[in-house]
């Protein structure tokens, strides 16, 4: 059988089946599941979520996989174990009316038991197995077996048994869970529990750092499969336990070149002229005041704007504050978040771990899908962790909302401080769009400057904007570089004034040298017209004189024609003189 | 007397006929016939006929003798084989 199926599929001989716990995020670290038909032990120390987690796994079974469940408790009541399950919204008493759960309860006291001579567990296993047959169940929890050692005082039976107990889970073919508290020193259990469940060992842990508490799982062994070796962080809230399979191996993600705007058109201008790139991460980093909320509150209205949905993690204010804030720039977030465009989820950082930050990050964006999240600020994380480990978080959000397709804006303080300064470097190092607004003192007055340091497959512009705030909203105008350097603020400001004064001045300047000009003009004008006068008068004393002594000339031909007729006495003459006469006229 | 009488009621979980169920039974009606002629009664339950009945009594190793009456309830648990320890735990013999 084994070499037809070799033949068939190959890879089917190694594959392990699973059996799916139902827990968020503990089936993709074990790639499938826990091992079907086989024991496997959950350890920690106490108080870290094994019994819960135990319980989780029972009841995903007959409420999501339709696989009933026998939880044999030996540390706590069936009651007790059902209201405490009750709060995460699991009616343990409706999946036992429905057969899918069958809850035991195993009381062992030691006051209350005398061993005399040798004895076996088959009670105990005569107990599991009417459970089992009795609602057909697939899984099988047995939460503390270890309390068996403190209730009964033969050691050597006890192991014998337990031996025995795990053939006979085996051999019922169901998938166990047992669990086992962590003992002194090295070894995952105080009894040794490990020596007998070799198939896959999970190991909770629950650590308290700087007064801040994280819980942690981590797949110790898996025989026959791979499995995620890391500590992965797990949340226990209102939904249950939550793992977060913390990185994604690879760097193979899809990425968009849509564009999505940063709502301030002045710097979409700077980036290219159309904004981030979908999908990437945006750090604004910059001192105390210089107008980080306000630059991702105008992202955040802008993503609604586009009926996008936003989500905005705010760990220094509280949402209220924050819209109430924001009015005061022109931008209304109200009516977003009333029509559920825009979440608000406020925290104080130091609520819970770094981790848990993150898992619950993950978690709410799961549930919220938003296309651009916010994170205001996460330079206060760092009061609960170190900067490796901000960065290692940080590392492991980007890679999952890039998996997402989400735009992340991270806003970070920086202070001249050493330790925000590595964080700043930090993340800087990860993200695609870093911009940088400074505070510029100059002048006896503090103004903002705005740099992009980076903007990964853009042309940016490499120019240092002034950041303004009015009441009308936000903008960036070209500082002013003159003579005296760059100036902003008043001081910008006065050497546009002195501009437009020396402006006005020039213009005078130029209108009076224009006015002389037509002036002169009309005098040299004037003196032109005068001699033309004069000359007008001197041409015509000239032709006066000419006249008169044409005048002169005719009448003294005349006066020769006269005399001549009169001495001849001859008339016929006459016309040629009259003739003559004509041709002078006509000449003068 | 009459009250006596009555006052010992003892049960003894079994699982089947296995050498250890068997020397309990044995043992447990020869410490009754020396100790408590007429004062008791046995009742033997075989937890391969009838497993629902082990949930009841907190029954998880076999063979177990329970004590009903008289209160508080008592087990023992093994073979019976210590005489002592048995009247001990079944408050025959004070302690």
């Amino acid at each position: 059988m084994t070499k037809s199926h070799k033949k068939q599929q190959p890879t089917n001989i190694k594959s392990l089946p699973k059996t799916p716990t139902g827990i968020t995020g503990l089936d993709e670290i074990t790639s499938g599941g826990i091992p079907q038909g086989r024991p496997t032990l959950i350890c920690g120390e106490a108080g870290c979520g094994k019994t819960l987690m135990s319980l989780e796994f029972i009841v995903r079974g007959a409420m999501i996989f339709n696989e009933p469940g026998v939880f044999m408790a030996f540390e706590e009541k069936t009651d007790e174990l059902a209201m405490n399950v009750a709060s995460l919204g699991f009616n343990l008493y409706e999946l036992q009316e429905q057969k899918k759960v069958k809850l035991d309860h195993v009381h062992i006291d030691r006051s209350e038991i005398e061993e005399t001579g040798e004895y076996d567990l088959e009670g105990l296993f005569i107990r599991l197995g009417h459970a089992i047959d009795s609602i057909g169940a697939k899984r099988v929890v047995l939460d503390t077996l270890e309390n068996l050692f403190s209730g009964l005082s033969n050691e050597i039976v006890l192991r014998a048994e337990l031996r025995r107990l795990f053939t006979f889970l085996k051999n019922k073919g169901v998938t166990a869970i047992i669990t086992g508290e962590k003992g002194d020193g090295g070894s995952l259990t105080r009894q040794g529990l490990e020596e007998y469940v070799s198939d896959c060992v999970i190991l909770l842990d629950h650590r308290v750092i700087n007064q801040i508490s994280t819980r942690r799982l981590r797949v110790v062994k898996y025989r026959g499969s791979q499995h995620g070796t890391n500590e992965y962080p797990f949340l226990i809230d209102e939904d249950g336990i939550s793992v977060l399979p913390v990185t994604s191996l690879g760097l193979e993600k899809a990425v968009s070149s849509k564009r999505i705007s940063s709502g301030i058109p002045a710097l979409d201008y700077m980036l290219g002229g159309q904004g981030f790139f979908e999908g990437s991460s945006i750090l604004v980093s910059g001192t105390a005041g210089t107008g980080k909320t306000s630059i991702s509150a105008y992202f955040a209205a802008e993503t609604c704007k586009q009926k996008k949905r936003c989500l905005y993690f705010a760990f220094e204010e509280s949402p209220n504050q924050i819209i109430r804030n924001m009015r005061s720039i022109n931008i209304d977030l109200q009516p977003y978040v009333n029509s559920g465009l825009l979440r608000f989820h406020a925290s104080r950082p130091t609520l819970y771990g770094l981790e848990m930050h993150l898992v619950a990050i993950y978690k709410l964006i799961q549930q919220f899908k938003p296309d651009t999240i916010i994170l205001d600020p996460i330079t206060n994380l760092i009061t609960v962790g170190s900067v490796s480990e901000v960065k290692s978080m940080l590392v492991r959000l980007i890679d999952f909302l890039q998996n997402e397709q989400i735009t992340v804006m991270f806003t970070a303080l920086s202070l001249n401080t050493v330790v925000n300064e590595q964080t700043d470097e930090g993340v800087s190092s990860l993200v695609d769009t870093w911009m940088l607004v400074r505070d510029i003192e100059h002048n006896g007055e503090r103004n903002r400057g705005l740099y992009i340091m980076k903007s990964r497959g853009m042309k940016h512009s490499n120019q240092v904007r002034e950041f303004i705030i009015t009441d009308k909203g936000l903008d960036l105008v070209d500082v002013y570089l003159g003579p005296e350097g760059v100036l902003t603020g008043s001081a910008r400001e006065a050497q546009q004034l002195k501009e437009r004064t020396g402006v006005a001045l020039r213009d005078f300047a130029v209108s009076r040298k224009d006015k002389e000009i037509t002036r002169k003009r009309t005098m040299l004008e004037s003196k032109i017209s005068n001699l033309q006068a004069e000359f007008e008068s001197v041409e015509e004393e000239l032709n006066r004189i000419y006249y008169e002594d044409e005048l002169k000339q005719q009448i003294m031909d005349k006066n020769r024609d006269e005399i001549t007729k009169m001495r001849r006495g001859v008339k016929e003459d006459i016309p040629v003189k009259k003739k003559s006469n004509g041709r002078r006229s006509n000449k003068l | 007397m009459e009250d006596e009488v009555i006052n010992y009621e003892l049960r003894l979980y079994i699982a089947g006929k296995t050498a250890k169920s068997v020397s309990a039974l044995s043992n447990l009606k020869k410490y009754c016939e020396e100790h408590l002629k007429g004062q008791y009664s046995i009742e033997v339950i075989d937890l391969l006929v009838k497993p629902q009945l082990a949930e009841g009594d907190q029954i998880f190793a076999i063979p177990t003798l329970v004590r009903k009456v008289p209160e508080p309830i008592r087990k023992i648990i093994g073979d019976l084989s210590n005489e002592e320890k048995v009247l001990v735990g079944l408050d025959i013999r004070p302690r």
